[in-house]
């Protein structure tokens, strides 16, 4: 996505109403499972579609500003008349609907598009609830709502009289002359005065028109803006503006919505913001909403590339510092202050990084929260009823991780409620609890997380996968020598499936493969086991962070090499006769009775080195989701953090290296690369 | 950063027109326009990656930055001779790819009025022709002026791909 194209409005309006959205998404689902709406959470949802509404229609997204306008007034009309006739499940529908159109209108408009999206069946979806209700709710007839038609036609969103205010109706108008029609402080002055004679408390912005002539380029470049209070309805002032200002066109907006607009563009607004501008009698939810922002005002968000940067500069500070500590021309000498100053120093950055990397780490929550509305959905169309449990949500992960994981947890959940959980009858059968559970669970374990999806449903059918697998030509060893775990590990593969009939959640066989790469990506394993029966745990074992490994170092004729250590399952000197070579010339080792392929780094790599038998080397033990295998190396040289950088983008649109994950500088300044393991099979397995 | 540096070369146009970087390889002087050139440093280690075209020799860690190295001797088919003290890096920098060119040793920064340089003669004989934009002349003698972007240039990647080592 070509995020520096957008603009830096768009981008902030993108960002606060997502997470709007996400936010009205969870308050939906918590009230849906609750089966009722509070008070509270009414007031919450009337604040954010408000906010989102205002938003919308400043950025000019009138699909999505008359959308949140028709949820305003059902949360409007169910926040004044308290009606108790009100469908729950119906109205959470109707707006996780519009949450989805929304979204979707979203991704458009991020990548470049325009916000084209129809959303007039949904509002009209909305529209009819909301008479529903009203008619169940005739005993009290003086709600006022505002006209519907009135916001859907017009170019400009403009919201109604609100109940609310004290009679009079507040707007502002912004007011844009023609190019070339000159004096424009003079024609500003005009509109006021012809305005004075409806309007009261009229303030404008620039104030000054009539003494200073240089607030033409003002008007000329930001508009005229108008601040007034009148009798008049909202179309009456239309009409009367369009018929005095001549020479340009104008904007009017009414004044709750000018402060909304004042919440999402606070950056650019500032200036606007001078003491003569007076935002008349503030109405109650205006101070409400005013409470609300207070809070975040702590966080700032920042471009995420700052922060790579920032990671980088740190990942280097960290690398000289070891170049000058450990520098040869110190070699040999006492100088006591100097490490006195060095582990000062070492103190400080090693501070410094852990915080730059805290600073990167969100929480899992808002991705785990995500999965209750595909349960949600999932569970209504399949008629199957399934709880989801969600713990550790808490434990933070690198942003660039939670955003290749996101996909995956998707998947998976879909997976365990599809095939996983049974229908109600054949659990209750079985006698399970009517209820299927799913728990989604993260924790920290070292430097990785761990994220495990468990579901109680009737686990995986080893014989149905071993069958489909063999069809699939997948299975290259005698069958009784195949462990439970080899023959789960079969699902990874792509285009498998037992499932018989292709539903629209799963079945076709792509999705568990898909899941395996993404997580791969991230440097992260896929582990899968079953207890037929009783349901199946997926775990999903993924680094903290992308940018610091935890490696190996070993070193192979001139180079070195880092293997992550969370691929490593032990590393020895191996005996002469623990040596196999089959007839083919494979290389293998027997250890503690299983038999395990050598692969010869250098050989792989095509590298010299003096060290070429067995004995004399090192080799380590490294495990991917489906295979262990060694790999044969001249001599090992240590445990070391490594900060990773990717290869040259010169080489890598020249060639795809495999094999090779990254690479990273030791502290000497030299380049070690950074092996990718299941790479290094492949690799194996086409050279030979 | 580099839109930076792109900015200021920009700027320094003039003062760099006309103006060649000369470096040896053998006896046969080439020269790159100075615009490319970031700067020149002496042998690094360099980390192999496999892989790669022959000629690209693998990174160096050029200040925490990663840049691939490219034999100049080995990209123009010339016999490889060893490494030695004289044996120069020329940091180029073009369409915002850094990278290193190994040459035998760098000569000096020369200006060729654009009347000595002429189209280099249309003989089909392979070799590093293709790399020659345009031939310079200096009193009598005469220098090849490359062409950055092909010695870069993936344009004869074809029949290059199957793998090297």
């Amino acid at each position: 996505m070509s995020n520096q194209q957008v603009e830096p409005m768009l981008e902030m309006y993108l960002f606060e109403t997502k997470q709007l959205i996400e936010q009205l998404e969870q308050i939906i689902l918590n009230s849906e499972k609750a089966d009722e709406y509070c008070p509270t959470d009414i007031n919450e949802i009337f604040r954010i579609t408000h906010t989102i509404k205002g938003a919308s229609a400043m950025m000019l997204f009138d699909n999505i500003a008359g959308l949140a306008h028709s949820f305003e007034d059902v949360f409007f009309f169910l926040r004044e008349e308290k009606p108790q006739n009100a469908d729950c499940s119906k109205l959470s529908d109707l707006i996780l609907e519009g949450i989805d159109f929304i979204n979707a209108e979203f991704e458009k408009i991020g990548s470049g598009g325009d916000a084209d999206g129809d959303a007039t069946s949904l509002t009209l979806g909305v529209k009819d609830y909301l008479d529903c209700l009203k008619k169940g709710n005739s005993a009290s007839p003086k709600a006022e709502l505002p006209d519907m038609s009135a916001a859907k036609s017009q170019h400009y969103y403009v919201s109604q009289q609100k109940p609310f205010s004290s009679g009079k109706n507040f707007f502002r108008a912004t007011v844009f002359f023609e190019n070339d029609c000159g004096m424009e402080n003079i024609r500003a002055y005009t509109i006021i005065q012809s305005l004075q004679d409806v309007a009261a408390d009229i303030s404008y912005i620039p104030d000054n028109i009539m003494e200073d002539d240089s607030t033409v380029e003002i008007i000329h470049r930001d508009g005229f803006q108008i601040f007034f209070a009148t009798n008049q309805s909202l179309a009456e002032m239309q009409e009367y503006l369009a018929k005095t200002i001549l020479f340009g066109r104008f904007e009017l907006i009414d004044s709750v919505a000018i402060s909304t607009e004042k919440q999402v563009c606070r950056p650019k607004e500032i200036i606007m913001e001078d003491p003569p501008v007076k935002v008349p009698n503030k109405e109650p939810v205006v101070a409400d909403k005013d409470s609300h922002t207070a809070g975040p005002q702590s966080m700032i968000s920042v471009n995420v590339d700052k922060l790579d940067r920032l990671m980088d500069l740190v990942g280097e500070l960290v690398i000289s510092e070891a170049m000058v500590t450990q520098n040869p021309d110190l070699r040999g000498l006492a100088l006591s202050n100097f490490s006195k100053a060095v582990r000062q120093m070492e103190k400080v950055t090693s501070d410094l990084q852990d915080t730059v990397m805290s600073m990167r780490m969100l929480p899992l929550a808002a991705t785990f929260h995500k999965m209750h509305r595909i349960v949600r959905d999932m569970c209504k169309k399949l008629g199957k009823e399934v709880e989801l449990i969600l713990t550790g949500e808490e434990t933070e992960v690198d942003k660039n991780i939670i955003e290749h994981i996101s996909d995956p947890l998707m998947h998976l959940i879909r997976n365990s409620i599809d095939h996983g959980i049974e229908p109600g009858e054949e659990r209750e059968a079985a006698g399970k609890p009517l209820r299927g559970r799913i728990t989604l669970e993260a924790k920290t374990a070292g430097s990785d997380v761990v994220i495990l999806i468990k579901d109680d449903g009737r686990g995986l059918n080893k014989n149905k996968i071993l069958g489909r697998a063999r069809e699939h030509g997948l299975v290259h060893k005698p069958e009784e020598e195949l462990s439970d775990k080899e023959i789960y590990s079969f699902i990874f593969a792509p285009g498998f499936s037992t499932k018989e009939k292709v539903t629209e959640y799963s079945g076709r066989g792509v999705g568990m493969d898909v899941v395996v790469k993404n997580i791969n990506s991230v440097g992260g394993l896929v582990l899968i086991d079953s207890i037929p029966g009783a349901g199946s745990t997926i775990t999903l074992k993924i680094p903290l962070t992308l940018a610091i490994v935890d490696g190996m170092m070993i070193k192979v004729g001139e180079n070195r090499y880092t293997i992550p250590t969370t691929a490593i399952k032990e590393s020895f000197r191996p005996r002469e006769s623990n040596i196999v070579i089959d007839t083919d010339g494979n290389e293998m080792i027997l250890l503690r009775g299983e038999c395990y392929p050598i692969l010869r780094i250098h050989r792989i790599f095509g590298v010299n080195t003096q060290v070429t038998t067995f004995t004399e080397g090192i080799v380590v033990m490294v495990e991917n989701e489906s295979d262990t295998f060694c790999l044969f190396a001249d001599e090992l040289i240590g445990e070391q953090q490594v900060v990773v950088k990717s290869l040259p983008p010169y080489i890598k649109t020249m060639r795809k290296v495999g094999g090779v994950a990254g690479c990273t500088l030791l502290g000497d300044g030299s380049i070690s690369l950074i092996l990718d393991i299941g790479g290094m099979l492949k690799r194996a397995q086409e050279y030979t | 950063m580099a839109g930076n540096e792109v900015k200021e070369l920009e700027l320094d146009e003039d003062t760099q027109k006309d103006k060649y970087l000369t470096f040896l390889l053998g006896a046969e002087v080439y020269g790159i326009e100075i615009k490319f050139v970031t700067e020149i440093i002496g042998r690094q280690a360099i980390t192999e990656v496999p892989d790669l075209a022959e000629y690209v020799k693998g990174i160096i860690n050029l200040r925490g930055k990663i840049i691939p190295v490219i034999d100049v001797r080995l990209r123009f088919k010339k016999p490889l001779v060893e490494y030695n003290d004289r044996t120069c890096i020329i940091v180029v920098d073009i369409k915002n790819v850094a990278v290193g060119l190994i040459v035998d040793t760098v000569a000096e920064v020369l200006t060729i009025a654009e009347q000595d340089i002429v189209p280099p003669p249309q003989i089909q004989n392979g070799g590093s022709q293709r790399f020659t934009k345009a031939i310079g002349r200096v009193g009598n003698d005469v220098k090849l002026l490359l062409d950055c972007d092909r010695l870069l240039g993936d344009e004869e990647m074809a029949d290059l791909e199957t793998p090297v080592g």
